[in-house]
């Protein structure tokens, strides 16, 4: 395998009650905005720079990681109450990796553009912290039903922020959307935008606006 | 507690692998004929692309086909002499080059197993894809390609013009290199740096090369050079390597040697 971004590094994460209690709503829509896994936990930045070149990737990969963040979240928590303590982060990396290697497989069958431009990172949809993250941490305390509306909300989330930054991209870099010229002819393309740091930027300016809207998230030393 | 004993440990284990495994072959062998089927409409768009009739930006995938169709003519040929295979030997249309490569009765050994960055085995019979002007006589050739890049094996086509030795086009299709540094190989822009470079030097010998920085378009040799491709030292000696097996004597060389006769010969006579 080709050289492994180093997302697997996962920052810090909150740590989370069980919240059986909790709207389903609010589990849906929370990771939106108020607990954004890009914005707010920093988490999946690799990916998020990796594929957002494009709005078609951008989408592809927010389909993706949906598809496997939903399932992988209802399927830890089924088996949740049966799954050894010593061996449970084996477990979920095995269904993880599994419902990965699912859509890899529908992407190559059924968008075989994007899956050559996604390459390997479909593949590493695996090690995204997100995934892990939400497995470990909601998925193994809380019922199948919420557990999964908990990973669709996070992988929302994530979509949103990847869907902005693949706009904003595609838009001011090639002048394009979704393939299709928009930008007039005088736009001289911006070639920063096509490259990955400009993806730190953009995440950046994003986080700096959603915190400005926002202040409760701004995080205080000490 | 119950669950976390020895004989529960296993059988959770267990019972996971099965279910995943019955889960994850399903899917690959459920979607394994459409897959081919993008794998082929994919390998005759960079077919397409190499001998210049196919641009990303003007053409829809929907048009391949067609395209294909109007203007190459795919022929199975042996490399040894570089003739049109003898379809007894070998059918055309069911013709696996990928398997061949591996089937003991369709491959050879390669030489020295430096020529090809460590491949060992290569076919016997290799697909040409000639390109037909309106008038129908040949314009280009496109042939088949392929080596050791640093992780993977690259897969391309090279289009050269009926001299045998002018660079139409070069495309790379399906590698493993890391997206960005080798990755690049597919780069558009860096491909078209290969389009109007020359294969042999004047004594028939292949000398194109990829070389480490930038070609220096004043050197005698900057002809037979391409732009290497910044943190992908051993893809681009790797891309090297396979164009100089490929249009050596002992890959298309004998074909070439064809091409130029019969092309020689259509002038003068």
């Amino acid at each position: 395998m080709a050289l492994v971004p180093s997302w697997t590094y996962c920052g810090n994460r909150p740590e989370e009650e069980p919240v059986a209690e909790r709207k389903y709503r609010e589990v849906l829509l929370d990771p939106l905005v108020d607990n954004n896994p890009i914005s707010l936990q920093v988490l999946g930045i690799c990916s998020a720079l990796a594929v957002t070149s494009k709005l078609e990737t951008s989408v592809a990969m927010a389909l993706s990681v949906t598809f496997v963040l939903g399932l992988s979240n209802a399927a830890v928590s089924l088996i949740r109450h049966y799954i050894p303590s010593s061996i449970r982060i084996i477990v979920q990396m095995t269904i993880i990796a599994s419902l990965v290697i699912v859509v890899d497989q529908i992407l190559k069958a059924y968008a075989f553009g994007a899956s050559k431009q996604l390459s390997v990172f479909v593949g590493l949809i695996i090690t995204n912290c997100i995934v892990m993250g939400r497995a470990e941490a909601f998925a193994m305390k809380n019922p199948p039903l919420v557990s999964a509306l908990d990973g669709i909300g996070n992988a929302l989330g994530y979509s949103l922020i990847l869907l902005l930054v693949g706009f904003v991209r595609e838009l001011f870099g090639s002048g394009k959307l979704w393939g299709v010229p928009v930008m007039p002819n005088w736009y001289q393309t911006n070639g920063l935008l096509l490259l990955p740091p400009s993806a730190f930027f953009l995440i950046g300016f994003l986080i700096w606006a959603i915190r400005t809207w926002k202040p409760e998230q701004v995080e205080h030393e000490g | 507690m119950a669950r976390d004993t020895i004989g529960q440990t296993l059988l959770v284990a267990t019972v996971l692998c099965v279910v995943c495994s019955v889960l994850v072959a399903s899917a690959a062998v459920g979607l394994r004929s459409r897959q081919e089927a993008n794998k082929q409409l994919d390998q005759m768009k960079n077919v397409l692309i190499a001998a210049g009739l196919f641009d990303k930006k003007e053409n829809s995938a929907d048009e391949v086909n067609e395209i294909f169709e109007a203007s190459i003519e795919r022929v199975l040929i042996d490399l040894e002499s570089g003739a049109e295979a003898d379809s007894s030997q070998v059918n055309a249309e069911t013709y696996d080059q990928r398997e061949a490569a591996r089937d003991p009765k369709l491959s050879q050994t390669i030489e020295s197993a430096a020529e090809l960055g460590g491949i060992k085995r290569r076919e016997k019979y290799s697909f040409v894809y000639r390109v037909k002007g309106e008038s129908g006589e040949i314009e280009k050739v496109v042939l088949p390609i392929y080596g050791k890049g640093l992780w993977s094996t690259v897969y391309g086509f090279l289009a050269v013009g009926v001299d045998a030795s002018t660079v139409e086009g070069i495309t790379f299709y399906e590698h493993g290199e890391t997206p960005g540094l080798g990755g690049e190989i597919e780069n558009p822009a860096w491909t078209a740096l290969w389009k109007g470079k020359t294969v042999f030097n004047d004594s028939g010998e292949v000398v194109l090369e990829v070389v480490k920085g930038s070609v220096n378009p004043e050197s005698a040799a900057a002809d037979h050079q391409v732009d290497g491709l910044s943190g992908a030292t051993i893809t681009s000696k790797g891309v090297s390597q396979l164009v100089h097996y490929w249009m050596g004597p002992h890959g298309f060389g004998p074909f070439l040697d064809l091409l130029r006769q019969s092309a020689g010969g259509g002038t003068s006579g």
